[in-house]
């Protein structure tokens, strides 16, 4: 399992292209938000935790379609299913690598964008414990999608569809979570129920994806 | 159970697409032992193979390696077999040293370098995936059968792309892996030298053309 994370992590350092195109997309949503609202301090630090997150999801959705098709097309996925791994091995390796070169950078870059968006320093910490939440949910839902859009012919526009409704209760928590911490509350609660979100799908996607991966060598 | 040390496929029957391929098919395979599948396009050769590695599963009837069922244990399965299909898994960004030890290392392979020189890729091991043609993409993806040892070959059309050397030295390989008690499948529509390899015709298992019942209603 190590092996197929270093295997796709050394793909990526060397093709570069998805993981690169997500962290940019990210960056590049952001900064264009006070553009677009306006530069009051006020509205930028009451909206900054809702872009941030959002942006972060759809950086995650950008980069998640290519994260099996790769490997599906010239039929490397075939041959790690018949490998003695487990499929769900396969799946968590996968997922493990995808979170490593889009979810961290993303939880490096976030601060100064939220600097950016006037968001109070005092309030880094918890955005990037936010983000340690969510980004591997991030991965881990959205691989379940992608595995399940192999071969379909419009991946691109079923993938979306299939996954956003999922994302929706982890955008709502760590959106509250971060809202609670501006206004001065405990963001305990909301960031509890993140990670009980994420324990669950650290369990249950990997079957599921492996389920959808055996279906789609069929 | 009944026969020790068969690689046994029982009364097989698949279905692909909706359409019946195959039906009542048996095969068996000692230890050294080498099935050759001929068969016109379309008779199921590859949908066999794939049935034989547990990608897919037979509609009825049973595959079994000593007397157990696939479906039983495919984990174990999987790890004594190799498959080598249409697609030749060659990542444009790894060298062929890179790839082969990738999945050899899967495995808990070695022989990378005897691997490389079975099928002469030694002088372009620190290619590059996107510079191969497809003969070499070919002896790369058979390089990994000799990279790991597993006693199951399964070789979907190995010679696809294959100059008559590369060949000769594929049939080296099959030849040294029976030696050593392996067994191998392969489907082929080029004579590939299996000496004292058994011929296996999809044809024969082709479901009868419902042609007589036609006949009948018309009657």
């Amino acid at each position: 399992m190590l092996r197929l994370i270093l295997r796709d992590l050394r793909l990526v350092l060397r093709q570069g292209s998805d993981a690169t195109a997500a962290l940019m997309f990210f960056v590049l949503c952001v900064v264009l938000f006070p553009f677009g609202v306006g530069p009051e301090p006020n509205v930028l630090t009451r909206i900054a935790p809702g872009v941030l997150l959002i942006a972060a999801l759809l950086a995650a959705l950008l980069s998640m379609e290519r994260l099996f098709q790769g490997d599906f097309e010239d039929g490397s996925l075939e041959l790690l299913l018949l490998s003695p791994l487990p499929a769900e091995g396969v799946a968590i390796a996968k997922v493990a690598a995808h979170w490593l070169v889009t979810g961290v950078p993303l939880m490096i870059v976030a601060p100064l964008l939220a600097l950016l968006l006037r968001m109070p320093a005092d309030q880094l910490g918890l955005l990037v414990g936010t983000l340690a939440l969510t980004t591997p949910l991030l991965s881990l839902i959205g691989a379940v999608g992608a595995a399940l859009t192999l071969g379909a012919r419009r991946s691109g526009v079923l993938l979306p569809l299939l996954v956003l409704p999922l994302y929706i209760p982890v955008l709502i928590f760590a959106a509250a979570g971060l809202d609670a911490g501006l206004s001065g509350l405990s963001p305990r609660p909301h960031l509890l129920l993140l990670g009980g979100m994420l324990c669950g799908a650290l369990v249950l996607a990997p079957l599921a994806i492996a389920a959808a991966l055996r279906a789609a060598h069929e | 159970m009944t026969s020790p040390q068969l690689f046994t496929g029982r009364d097989l029957l698949c279905l692909r697409g909706g359409r019946l391929v195959f039906q009542d098919l048996d095969f068996q395979l000692a230890a050294g032992g080498c099935l050759t599948l001929v068969g016109p396009n379309g008779s199921g050769k590859s949908t066999l193979l794939r049935l034989m590695a547990g990608l897919l599963k037979p509609l009825r009837g049973t595959i079994a390696w000593n007397g157990v069922a696939l479906g039983q244990d495919p984990e174990a399965h999987r790890a004594r077999l190799h498959y080598v299909g249409h697609l030749d898994a060659v990542k444009a960004s790894f060298t062929c040293r890179e790839m082969l030890a990738f999945w050899a290392g899967l495995r808990g392979g070695v022989g990378v370098d005897a691997a490389l020189d079975a099928f002469a890729i030694d002088t372009i091991a620190d290619v590059p995936g996107r510079f191969l043609s497809a003969g070499q993409r070919r002896r790369l993806s058979l390089a990994r059968l000799v990279a790991a040892p597993a006693p199951l070959w399964l070789l979907d059309e190995p010679t696809v792309g294959l100059d008559r050397a590369s060949v000769a030295l594929l049939e080296e390989a099959i030849a040294r892996h029976r030696a050593g008690g392996g067994r191998v499948v392969l489907s082929t529509h080029i004579d590939l030298a299996t000496p004292g390899g058994e011929l296996l015709d999809l044809a024969t298992f082709a479901p009868v053309e419902d042609d007589q019942d036609g006949t009948e209603d018309a009657a």
